[in-house]
């Protein structure tokens, strides 16, 4: 946490031309542990989201990836406020977010909707899918009786799904048509900006597609913003347009969508691209996959100085175990948070040639090689 | 074996590093992802289709799970009765319950066994016993409901409030049904209707009783919420901008239906005990009042020569005990088919 603070708050791609609408600065959650039954203290603190710093511009999507317990969906809801945070700010069209309390948190809850991951557990079993749906334009007032129905009818015909069910439950659907429910629900207030929690990793493999393009095709027709977290780097690179790498609570690498897919910079990301099976049989054959040794260390306790230096192949001693790596601009709209990189040097890792280890060309690779 | 490897494997996949599912061909234009787009024509014939299968409302589910349950279903059927002659009591009874017959008494001042007039004879003073044990159901179906009416407002008001704002009220809520269950119930319901609530009849037992069972109640109730309030349709509730006040009461409540209909029925079993307990040390309902519990405590004295005087009275509370214990359970798994499986 050392030098974080000169550049804070600016880790956005040179600006094409497009408005931030939601600015994350210095985005910190930490859950306390504590102990003790009638006089509770602090014994610690789990640090599941570590100092974030980005920018989401209007009109795009931003795919947050990284493995199980990194603190992709922790940030997601802290930026909706679900989970108020420990510290930092989120602006949402320059208003801050994270000092709003009761009424005015909710009008302007008006504005941004969550999509979520298990569409079991986020459909009220007790409701119908009319209620559900409705219930937004009732909590906002913004119909009557029949202008909500008439609304309710038009949602659902809008995601796919038939209006006259209205009055089932949603015991009554399959898991995809129960996420084209949430979704219609989710684009009730008519909301300018959506966190995607993992919206297709609950759902069976041949019907995620289908959610996908209904997401981008909502998006081209009501101009939405997408935060879309998932663990899935193929489905994050087929609708992001720009990626956000997350390890142990902390952005490690952003960049478009594009360029991080084909530079990974990050030694991180480079280990987790090289993971991604390649759909044909002669180029999966050729793959190697970087194994990282070790497993991700607890939230609880962080290491001291760069998070990833315990994993990483390319880690100095005396460097990336003391100081916190910045998220700077490495090129133009390429941020990394590593001390390896200067200029347009970074640590090339790749697998080893006969096991499974790993090793590091300290080679400069200008124009980088395929992913 | 087998079994233990492929959940090994499920588990190092669920946790592991990211899992690459890359199956399907997701990039523009190709095959897969421009075929799909949900056409509405397609899609309406689609659900048309697959929706006819199941649309039952949860409470006929339950109902038709708790039919199949013989016992439940003959626990039901005797509350049903038990209720019918409680009320009707003054209309069934063959006697006033509180009239002492010259004939009710042998020369030696030993109660009458069956008779015609007398169908279950009659007890140490005269009184015919039927029509006694018949306006003692009223006295226990009274506290029985009214109390557990009352312990289960109070346990769902602290519960909901333990459970879902959490903070102080929860430490002080909980702290509070804690103390309440380190006390030994029988004495401090002995102690609170000889001082402070002495002389208060029927009433005096529903708040003994109220004050001693809102515990269970609040625990039940505040464990419930605990997990519903980490459901994501509450987060997507208050997503909407709910109130808390509309996520309570629309989305948390109607979860918490089941447990409620569950513990309140055995709860009226407990509390008919309770009640019989009470007014068998002499603290409960008090003479002429019949009630169960007093009858038995009044024949227990003769037990060797008229054992009927606490017999009669004893299968009275057995038999409306194992009634509401049976339904309770019934709806319990009729509720929850998961947890009977296990």
């Amino acid at each position: 946490m050392s030098a974080a603070s000169s550049q804070r708050g600016a880790a956005s791609a040179a600006g094409n031309g497009h408005q931030t609408l939601v600015r994350v600065e210095d985005l910190r959650v930490h859950f306390p542990i504590t102990s003790g039954v009638v006089f509770q203290r602090k014994v610690g603190a789990v640090y599941a989201v570590d100092g974030l710093d980005f920018e989401i511009k209007t009109g795009e999507t931003l795919g947050l990836v990284g493995e199980s317990g990194c603190g992709k969906s922790t940030t997601g809801r802290a930026i909706l406020q679900l989970i108020r945070p420990t510290t930092g700010r989120v602006f949402y069209e320059g208003g801050d977010l994270a000092n709003l309390k009761g009424k005015a948190l909710r009008k302007q809850r008006r504005r941004m909707q969550m999509i979520f991951q298990d569409p079991y557990a986020s459909l009220n079993s007790r409701m119908t899918v009319g209620d559900i749906v409705g219930e937004p334009l009732l909590v906002h007032h913004m119909a009557d009786r029949a202008g909500r129905k008439a609304k309710v009818r038009e949602l659902l015909e809008t995601v796919g799904i038939n209006p006259n069910t209205l009055n089932r439950y949603p015991h009554e659907f399959s898991g995809g048509q129960r996420q084209r429910i949430g979704i219609a629900r989710a684009l009730a207030v008519e909301p300018n900006f959506i966190v995607c929690d993992e919206p297709i990793s609950a759902l069976d493999v041949s019907i995620r597609a289908q959610i996908i393009n209904l997401l981008q095709q909502l998006q081209r027709e009501f101009g939405l913003t997408y935060l879309f977290i998932a663990h899935d780097l193929s489905v994050v690179r087929h609708i992001s347009d720009r990626v956000a790498v997350m390890y142990l609570g902390r952005i490690v690498e952003l960049a478009e969508n594009a360029v991080l897919y084909e530079t990974p910079m990050h030694p991180y990301t480079q280990a987790l691209l090289s993971a991604v099976p390649i759909p044909d049989p002669a180029a999966e054959e050729q793959r190697r996959p970087v194994v990282l040794t070790g497993d991700v260390p607890s939230p609880v306790e962080p290491p001291p100085g760069c998070h990833f230096h315990t994993r990483c192949p390319a880690a100095r001693e005396g460097l990336c175990d003391v100081d916190d790596p910045v998220l700077k601009e490495v090129r133009p709209g390429h941020w990394a948070a590593c001390h390896l990189i200067t200029g347009d040097d970074y640590p090339h890792i790749r697998a080893g040639e006969d096991d499974l280890g790993v090793a590091v060309e300290d080679a400069v690779h200008p124009g980088g090689e395929s992913a | 074996m087998s079994d233990d490897e492929s959940r090994e494997a499920a588990e190092q996949r669920r946790e592991g590093i990211l899992e690459p599912e890359a199956e399907m061909d997701l990039r523009p234009g190709s095959a897969t992802a421009g075929a799909e787009l949900a056409s509405g024509a397609a899609a309406a014939g689609y659900f048309g289709e697959t929706l006819m299968i199941e649309q039952q409302s949860l409470g006929g589910e339950v109902w038709r799970r708790f039919r199949r349950d013989k016992f439940a279903m003959i626990g039901l059927a005797a509350i049903i009765i038990i209720i019918i002659l409680a009320v009707f009591a003054p209309w069934i009874a063959p006697h006033d319950p509180l009239k002492q017959f010259d004939e009710g008494i042998t020369m030696k001042g030993m109660p009458v066994g069956s008779s015609a007039k007398f169908l279950l004879g009659t007890d140490t003073l005269g009184r015919d016993m039927l029509s006694r044990i018949l306006y003692g159901a009223r006295v226990s179906l009274f506290i029985g409901i009214v109390a557990n009416g009352f312990a289960l407002l109070l346990g769902v008001v602290f519960g909901l409030t333990a459970g879902y704002f959490k903070g102080g009220a929860e430490t002080l809520i909980m702290r509070m049904t804690d103390v309440m269950m380190a006390f030994p119930i029988l004495l401090l319901a002995i102690a609170l209707s000889t001082t402070v609530f002495s002389n208060g009849g029927v009433w005096l037992l529903v708040v003994v009783i109220t004050i001693v069972y809102w515990t269970p109640m609040t625990r039940v109730i505040h464990g419930e919420v605990l997990s519903i309030r980490e459901k994501e349709f509450v987060d997507a509730a208050r997503l909407t901008g709910a109130t808390n006040r509309r996520i309570l009461f629309r989305h948390i409540l109607p979860h918490l239906v089941a447990p409620i209909i569950v513990y309140t029925s055995l709860g009226i079993a407990t509390t008919i005990v309770f009640e019989a307990t009470l007014s068998y040390i002499g603290v409960g309902v008090q003479p002429p009042t019949p009630s169960w519990g007093q009858m038995i405590s009044m024949g227990q004295d003769y037990y060797y020569t008229a054992p009927q005087l606490v017999i009669y009275p004893g299968l009275a509370i057995v038999i409306t005990v194992l009634a509401f214990n049976l339904v309770g359970d019934g709806l319990r798994d009729a509720f929850d088919p998961q947890q009977r499986r296990r």
